[in-house]
């Protein structure tokens, strides 16, 4: 009996990696701020999109990883062999506007969590940046992947804040299960952006590469399949502490807007030191993380799917567009922060823009491969898959759809 | 037109015009019929929607950046065909392997030259009698890199012409036609298609293992299916452990066996280890009798001990052999060379009494005893040592090969450097 469960989670362990990271990276800057702005604002209210959005979520991310497990090949790829150079090219373009300015917001987490602890921008910037780039050039996959993995055990600290706060949980437990539509403007707003931040188009790209990377095959896919699943759930774990952590705290005592993710600290203050640190140190956490991990699945992504040398194995000279990709995406994400009145508050919603027309075309994208006979065999969608694909697939659609026209408008 | 080349991006949509002049369609794709000619487009298919035509390259009259001028009408309908490679459909934007380059690179664009064909009769420039322009393409090279994306991007977009003067700036980055090798899972059509992998098999193991990893499954299994044993297992022992598993389970058990049987034992039972019990019993089963007992006595021994790590291919005399006897041992295992450091003494029980590097025979005279040559100390270790222990020795007294002993002090094996160096390597 010990045994076989030593080996089964031995074998857990051999896939842990690609669907667990994604998932965390997920809860990156700017999901944090969405979360906590969703606390702060409508209190317990939200909690409920937290189910419908995990089943979306895993739906999504296990089509991706049991793409990369049967095909051996990266989205990217995938794209490129059934649609041609020139979707793949609008598509990888999209996806560097995206991430570039996911890379700026997570640059920008990094700053103001500092700040926090009274480190200077113009110091954690630099410093974190050289970091980022260092670990990967300097280093390997391998030894990266442990890092991140590492960095998932942090993500605690938005659990035990959340419980330093001392939340209403009766309130919080009913609320997860009784939905709460609103025909109101601001309402609506907050539950898209709350779908719009968790499901988002480099998460696709990057867990399969993962997935791949780490040489999963179909015949280890169920154990593969739990991970992605754990993954996804951890995540919106993490999603309902911070919302709770921000309801108890901020929203309890007048509901208000907050302007940024350190705000949301700051609001933990009263509830002692150590709420407020680990509140902080989450987000410092969080950011380090995605800063280190969307550079650099970028230009693994637009590198694979236009045909370019990549890999952190290669030389400089091997993979140049691959390395350069990657250093700009680090310098510029870094370098915004540091310029005085760049507007960041416009890129991000102009990045959610581009988000809403890029999302629906990635998904579109994978539900038509994971149907795929010849690259997929006997590992296509269930006609029950598909179905329950489609509609998360069209909601998707239509609510980064609204976003994005929300964000037209204000921009 | 000066240049001969024609890239595929202008070939495809090019209007194919008929004997008088009037035009029938566009051209979809291309394809090679490589049972007939290896780089010699045979078929155009031409037209839209449903309704395609194929053109045999012997109907053609011109090509040119203006168009397809054809010699002959009888144009039949298309069919798909098996025995064909379509360009656009097999072709470009696929993964295909440099064998000169030694990567997987991805098809963006194929280069033709534009040759006159004088074969049968009816080709020829005599027909059309209005252009120079040759009537036949050949694949030179394969496409990858800026330019040729660049190309293809803008392809449509603004004339080709301007392309032409535009791509002049960016360098090219091309794989000749002849270095190709194109991956094909389907065993039947890579008959029909002619597709061998002899051309792989000249490549480095080491860099053939780099090429497998960045396969997909269906294809790495293709490749292994169909090269040379030899070549796969030398290749498959450099391939990442997980991975390695992963294919033998996919290889049916005989070719699987003819596989292990080509490596070397350690390497085999380190292999066979990875594997699911049935399916390494199934393997097993399927081996010659020599090489199977072997591997399953090595496979005896626990991974992280001298035993698991140790080879049992190594050249060993009786203590009272000459440096005569020596040679002739040398000769009758001419496939261990490559790699031999030392040969080892045994006495009449089989243990182990020295070890003689291989460089001082070539120092010696004929008739003198292995003996006298031996290594002043004689270092070796027992099969249930720790591999940490193993590894120590080596750095402390700098070896390039350890003998390992059983309880009796019987020689059973050798550590070479290299199995060191790759057991340091994945800590």
């Amino acid at each position: 009996m010990w045994k076989s469960w030593r080996t089964r989670i031995a074998m857990f362990l051999a896939v842990l990696g690609p669907g667990f990271i994604t998932a965390n990276v997920d809860n990156d800057a700017g999901g944090i701020y969405t979360y906590s702005q969703a606390g702060a604002r409508w209190g317990y209210l939200p909690l409920w999109t937290l189910i419908p959005i995990t089943i979306a979520l895993i739906l999504v991310q296990e089509m991706c990883s049991r793409m990369g497990a049967v095909s051996g090949k990266g989205l990217s790829d995938l794209i490129r062999e059934e649609f041609g150079l020139r979707i793949t090219f609008v598509v990888m373009a999209l996806l560097v506007l995206v991430n570039l300015t996911n890379v700026m917001a997570n640059f920008a987490g990094i700053a103001s969590s500092l700040e926090l602890f009274h480190v200077s921008r113009y110091i954690s910037v630099p410093l974190g940046a050289l970091g980022i780039w260092l670990l990967i050039v300097k280093g390997n996959y391998q030894s990266a992947e442990k890092i991140f993995l590492f960095a998932c055990i942090f993500y605690v600290s938005y659990i035990i804040s959340g419980i330093l706060v001392k939340p209403n949980w009766t309130e919080a437990a009913i609320h997860s299960f009784r939905p709460v539509v609103m025909l109101d403007r601001d309402y609506i707003e907050m539950l898209i952006g709350m779908v719009g931040t968790t499901i988002a188009p480099w998460m696709q790209f990057y867990l399969q590469a993962a997935v791949v990377e780490k040489g999963i095959t179909a015949k280890e896919y169920a154990n593969s399949r739990v991970e992605v699943i754990f993954g996804c759930i951890v995540t919106d774990v993490v999603a309902f502490f911070i919302i709770v952590s921000c309801a108890g705290a901020i929203w309890a005592n007048g509901p208000r807007d907050i302007h940024d993710a350190t705000e949301a600290a700051r609001g933990l203050l009263p509830f002692g030191q150590y709420a407020y640190l680990l509140f902080s140190a989450g987000l410092l956490n969080a950011s380090v993380f995605a800063a280190c991990i969307l550079p650099l699945s970028t230009a693994y992504t637009v590198c694979e799917g236009l045909g370019f040398e990549s890999g952190v194995d290669k030389r400089f000279h091997e993979a140049p567009i691959f390395y350069w990709l990657y250093t700009l995406l680090i310098v510029i994400g870094g370098a915004v922060v540091l310029l005085p009145g760049f507007p960041l508050v416009r890129m991000i919603l102009f990045s959610q823009v581009i988000n809403g027309v890029l999302l629906p075309i990635v998904l579109i994208f994978m539900i038509l491969l994971a149907n795929n006979r010849r690259i997929m065999q006997g590992w296509v969608n269930s006609r029950f898959y598909n179905f329950a694909a489609w509609i998360t697939v069209i909601v998707m659609i239509g609510l980064s759809l609204a976003l994005a026209g929300i964000s037209v408008r204000s921009l | 037109m000066a240049e001969s080349l024609l890239y595929f991006t202008e070939l495809l949509g090019l209007p194919v015009l008929d004997v008088r002049g009037r035009r029938i369609g566009r051209v979809r794709d291309a394809a090679l019929v490589p049972l007939i000619h290896p780089a010699r487009i045979d078929r155009f298919l031409v037209g839209g929607g449903w309704a395609w035509l194929t053109i045999r390259y012997d109907q053609i009259a011109s090509i040119s950046l203006d168009g397809i001028r054809l010699s002959q009408e009888n144009l039949t309908p298309y069919h798909s065909d098996e025995y064909m490679l379509r360009i656009g459909r097999d072709l470009l934007d696929q993964q295909i392997i440099d064998v000169n380059g030694r990567k997987v690179v991805r098809v963006t664009d194929v280069t033709f030259e534009r040759r006159n064909f004088n074969g049968n009769g009816n080709g020829g420039n005599g027909h059309g009698g209005i252009s120079e322009d040759p009537n036949c393409l050949y694949i030179l090279e394969v496409d990858v890199g800026i330019r040729s994306i660049v190309r293809r991007l803008l392809q449509g977009v603004i004339p080709a012409r301007w392309i032409r003067g535009l791509q002049r700036t960016i360098p090219p980055k091309s794989i000749r036609w002849e270095f190709c090798n194109i991956v094909e899972a389907d065993p039947q059509r890579r008959l029909r298609l002619n597709i061998s992998h002899e051309k792989l098999e000249r490549i480095h193991p080491a860099d053939l293992a780099d090429i497998f990893e960045e396969l997909g499954p269906a294809e790495r299994e293709a490749i292994f299916e169909s090269i040379d044993s030899e070549v796969a297992a030398e290749a498959l022992s450099e391939i990442d452990p997980k991975m390695q598993a992963s294919i033998l389970e996919s290889l049916e058990p005989e070719k699987a066996a003819d596989i292990v049987e080509e490596m070397a034992p350690d390497e085999a039972a380190d292999v066979l280890k990875g594997l699911e019990e049935s399916t390494s019993e199934e393997i097993l089963d399927e081996m010659e009798v020599a090489p199977e007992s072997e591997v399953r006595e090595l496979l005896e021994f626990k991974e992280d001990t001298a035993g698991g790590m140790m080879n049992t291919e190594y050249i060993s005399l009786h203590e009272g052999a000459t440096v005569e006897d020596a040679l002739r041992a040398l000769r009758g295992n001419e496939d261990q060379l490559e790699s031999l450091n030392s040969l080892y003494l045994v006495d009449s029980e089989g243990r182990l009494t020295g070890t003689v590097p291989v460089a001082r025979l070539f120092v010696a005279a004929n008739g003198k005893f292995l003996k006298e040559l031996a290594a002043e100390t004689l270092i070796s270790a027992s099969v249930d040592e720790k591999q940490d222990d193993v590894t120590e020795r080596f750095d402390k007294y700098n070896l390039l090969a350890l003998p390992i002993v059983d309880e009796e002090r019987r020689l059973t094996g050798v550590i070479t450097a290299d199995d060191i160096i790759s057991v340091l390597r994945h800590k």
